[in-house]
């Protein structure tokens, strides 16, 4: 078959275009190199809607960001994914640091950001207790927010999906090319054929649009290095607190995640690997020394993990969603970097605006003129439900009664919901990413094996073929008792 | 729903507090488990060596749990497994859930929190790298290995040198896997020497001592680690990295009593053993919670957890027969352990060598005729002298020792009859080396 549009890239910026897409009458593929969707830039990031008060006046960064900003809370209601309007503050510790703050407070009223307002030290710190009592001023931004980006990636794709839409994993795009008037794009399992395409590649944005034309950018890959506390310190900020941001060095985000962590950082390190996601000794002290110079109180003894996340900078200054100049029918969503997720629903619509006006025809599906609420979506999350809740729910299905992950309370029958869903999750961390299973202080300790049990007995996959995240990822070298070693005591008593 | 007595968790000390509550003439008590079977982590325990000093014999870990379970047999106690406890709160109402029941709320007379203890995870110690799959606890391995029936690597690292650590470089080695090194941060080890003698050197497995894991790398399976030594502030040193090739590093770093319920109950933690703070007859700062086995602090001995659960079980018979007889008349026993009026108590403080004590403090005056203090030391320490003193410097009491190791809980016996006549007041614990040595 020939697809209407092809997408390249299921990360935040995939999922919304495909969203979007979802509601018009069309064939649509979204192709995604990883096992899973939102494995990119998408999997570690600070989880943060920003105001939109950072982006340079005038840009399509700070259009985007302030609707994407106020599409948000709907979006996240629609598909019930975690968001908290939390609020940002941006710090200021000397009179330096002031003027950066007036700066920020003027250029986020030219970019429309609602409600901000500039405010001292007493306000500040009847706010937010914990923070180091020398602070001076800080722009508050009440419109700002935080999100669980996964989950807002994989809420739209399963929409996408139960409206017609298919994803295909491992299906990285290794040539591109043209035949009999249409896009062909090789992927490892044979050729997906399609009308357009829609680049949204994330960090290799720029390799898959070199596919088809030299590219007028490259992608700077750009790390940051994270800090990820336990519950008992996720109270130690109420709103996002972000340290001045000054010419030489970058800032830090103190922030709690909207499972009730608290998250520190990032770093920012240019580095050539666009896959080197480790983290390193002298990055992660980085971020408790900034993150100790702001909120003092922070016990890095509570750490229950770190990670990296690589931002898919450009070498501009702007987003880059366009149509491909000197090619037909090829459009991108490229060098997506800060504000991305805060702007990634307002993407979408501005993807399909380029569509439209590019003559494409959008007729609107009858499932959604019929039902708008085929657009949302509703999963069971057990430790948000009231007791009432979860008496009739157990009463239902005595598979959420039977607690799997304890740090997050979460149940069987959310791992199986998680691995039944429409875009199923067939790993140990895609069931995490749906579920909050493995997410919290134990790390998976005391959940692993049972969600590895459910996943081998629900995909009938051998101990052998289960996997923790990405391919080659393995748990199990074998059956127990298959090697004996033949080994005895140095000391045979 | 009613319970005169709840205790959280049927591993080895909610088993034994049940059972002892049950010979101190408590019938109604419910025992919730969350996991499918009593006996907790001995289940996946399979080694022997439980239960020398409790049942005179050398039992594995399931043959230890089903000793415990058989003594609930033909008793009224009541356990329910797969049942998950979500709140404790401080007026003793619990919410919990399983499939059978599903959610329920429940009051008790009295609570004995039995939860035990969870592993420290590569993320309390911040190593930094790479995130591949093969890292994980010992404690997940063992189970992985022992109950699951599935080997979680051939080439294996071992960072940390806890007990369950050792065991597991010794369970990996019988099923085939070549174990190259256990990796301790600390110039001695925290296990059990029994453990090292049994579980290392009898198979040839290096020990290296003050030594940690600096990098980890592998994109998807680990791939290999960086061994560096540390200096005296524990700090890595630059120069001295080795990259040792393997698919697998089990972590043994440390256990943290698992105290999440404890927490929404009110009761007071003492950070040092990250357990509750109790008096010697196990009550926390809760009227009529009570808290024994890893959740109060963690143990090297299973049999120090029976003693231990035991004692709380007659501590909360004795609570609810005291409650029992201040509802039902004026007679309000003369002892003290009423709870409108705080009891005298003699409180312990440690010095520098100590890390912690349990109890943290005495009620007066004490039901037995004698009383425990259990303690751990910080470092290793040779030809020294345990002092107990009181307020005004005297002694009260004073062991000799040979030789003391952090892995090796210390206990002191103390005539119930001698603290009694001391009153209250603060008695100090400390650890005096009569000769500095250097090794």
């Amino acid at each position: 078959m020939i697809y209407d549009v092809a997408i390249i890239g299921a990360g935040i910026i995939g999922a919304s275009v495909a969203y979007s897409l979802s509601r018009y009458d069309l064939s649509v593929v979204l192709l995604e190199k990883e096992c899973d969707v939102a494995l990119g830039t998408t999997r570690a990031n600070s989880g943060i809607v920003h105001a939109g008060y950072d982006p340079p006046v005038g840009s399509l960064m700070a259009a985007l960001n302030v609707e994407g900003n106020a599409l948000m809370p709907d979006l996240c209601r629609d598909l019930d994914v975690l968001f908290e309007p939390c609020g940002s503050l941006v710090v200021a510790h000397n009179a330096d640091e002031d003027k950066v703050v007036r700066e920020l407070f003027a250029r986020g009223l030219q970019n429309g950001v609602p409600d901000m307002e500039i405010i001292g030290r007493e306000r500040i710190l009847s706010m937010e207790p914990n923070l180091n009592a020398a602070v001076t001023t800080a722009l508050w931004a009440p419109t700002a927010g935080i999100v669980n980006p996964w989950d807002l990636c994989i809420a739209m794709c399963e929409v996408f999906v139960r409206l017609g839409g298919r994803i295909l994993l491992n299906s990285e795009v290794l040539a591109t090319g043209r035949d009999d008037g249409h896009w062909c794009l090789t992927i490892p399992s044979g050729t997906i054929r399609a009308q357009r395409v829609i680049n949204t590649a994330g960090l290799y944005s720029d390799e898959v649009h070199a596919q088809v034309s030299p590219p007028d950018f490259t992608i700077l890959p750009a790390r940051g290095q994270y800090y990820l506390l336990d519950k008992s310190q996720g109270n130690q900020v109420r709103s996002v607190i972000f340290s001045c941001p000054a010419k030489d060095t970058k800032g830090v985000v103190v922030t709690r995640t909207v499972h009730g962590n608290l998250m520190i950082g990032p770093t920012k390190e240019y580095i050539h690997d666009k896959d080197d996601t480790a983290t390193t000794a002298d990055g992660l002290r980085e971020i408790r020394k900034k993150a100790l110079k702001m909120v003092g109180s922070i016990n890095f003894r509570e750490n229950i993990a770190n990670f990296s996340g690589i931002r898919a900078n450009p070498d501009k200054d702007d987003f880059l969603i366009r149509k491909v100049s000197d090619v037909d029918h090829y459009y991108e969503a490229a060098g997506i970097k800060s504000p991305g997720l805060a702007s990634a629903p307002a993407i979408g619509r501005y993807v399909v605006d380029l569509l439209r006006e590019d003559g494409v025809p959008l007729p609107e599906k009858q499932r959604v003129l019929d039902d708008p609420l085929t657009m949302t979506r509703r999963i069971v999350r057990f430790n948000r439900m009231r007791p009432d809740e979860r008496e009739a729910l157990v009463k239902k299905d005595a598979r959420y009664g039977r607690i799997v992950c304890r740090c997050e309370t979460v149940t069987e029958g959310e791992v199986l919901d998680a691995i039944h869903s429409p875009l199923p999750a067939q790993t140990i961390d895609a069931v995490k990413r749906r579920t909050a299973a493995g997410l919290g202080r134990c790390q998976g300790g005391f959940c692993g094996p049972r969600i590895a049990a459910l996943l081998a007995e629900e995909l009938h996959l051998r101990p052998t073929e289960i996997i923790k995240d990405r391919t080659g990822s393995y748990l199990f070298t074998g059956p127990t008792g298959a090697e004996h070693s033949g080994k005895e005591p140095r000391d045979a008593r | 729903m009613h319970a005169d007595l709840i205790i959280i968790g049927a591993g080895p000390a909610g088993l034994a507090a049940a059972a002892e509550a049950h010979r101190h003439g408590i019938r109604d008590i419910l025992v919730l488990e969350r996991d499918n079977e009593p006996g907790g982590i001995l289940n996946q325990c399979i080694h022997n060596g439980f239960g020398l000093h409790i049942y005179k014999e050398e039992l594995t870990g399931p043959e230890y749990a089903a000793r415990a379970f058989d003594e609930l047999r033909d008793t009224s106690v009541v356990v329910k497994q797969d049942t998950m406890v979500l709140s404790v709160s401080p007026d003793r109402v619990l919410s919990a859930i399983n499939p059978a029941d599903g959610y329920f709320e429940v009051s008790a007379g009295a609570i004995i929190l039995a939860m035990g203890c969870r592993e420290r995870t590569r993320g309390a110690i911040a190593i930094p790298g790479d995130r591949p799959s093969g890292i994980l606890t010992a404690g997940a391995a063992q189970r992985y290995v022992n109950i699951e029936g599935c080997m979680v690597g051939k080439r294996v690292v071992l960072l940390g040198s806890g007990d369950i650590g050792l065991i597991m470089a010794r369970r990996m080695t019988l099923e085939g896997a070549e174990v190259l090194a256990c990796v301790e941060l600390m110039p001695f080890s925290g296990g059990l020497t029994r453990n090292i003698v049994q579980c290392l050197q009898d198979y040839n497995i290096p020990l290296m001592l003050s030594h940690t894991i600096t990098d980890i790398r592998g994109k998807n399976r680990l791939q290999s680690v960086t061994v560096s030594k540390v200096d005296d502030d524990l700090r890595p040193i630059p120069g001295t990295e080795t990259e040792m090739e393997c698919d697998t590093l089990l972590l043994s770093v440390g256990l943290i009593p698992e105290n999440e319920l404890s927490k929404t109950a009110g009761v007071e933690l003492d950070p040092r053993t990250g357990g509750p703070r109790v008096t010697d007859d196990t009550r926390t700062t809760v009227p009529g919670i009570f808290a024994c086995g890893n959740v109060l602090h963690v143990h090297d001995l299973v049999d120090n957890v029976t003693l231990e659960a035991r004692k709380a079980g007659r501590a909360a018979a004795r609570f609810l027969r005291e409650e029992k007889s201040d509802n039902a008349g004026p007679a309000r026993l003369p002892n003290g352990h009423g709870r409108t009026h705080p009891a005298p108590s003699l409180t312990i403080q440690t010095d520098h060598n100590v890390i912690y004590t349990v109890p943290q403090s005495f009620r007066l005056p004490l039901p037995d005729k004698t009383a425990d203090i259990y303690f751990r030391v910080r470092s290793i320490l040779r030809e020294c002298e345990i002092v107990l003193t009181d307020a005004a410097g005297r002694i009260v009491r004073r062991v000799p020792k040979d030789y003391m190791t952090p892995g090796e809980m210390e206990k002191i016996t103390l005539s119930a009859d001698a603290l009694n006549e001391l009153g209250t007041q603060t008695l100090t614990l400390s650890v005096v080396e009569q000769e500095a040595r250097d090794d």
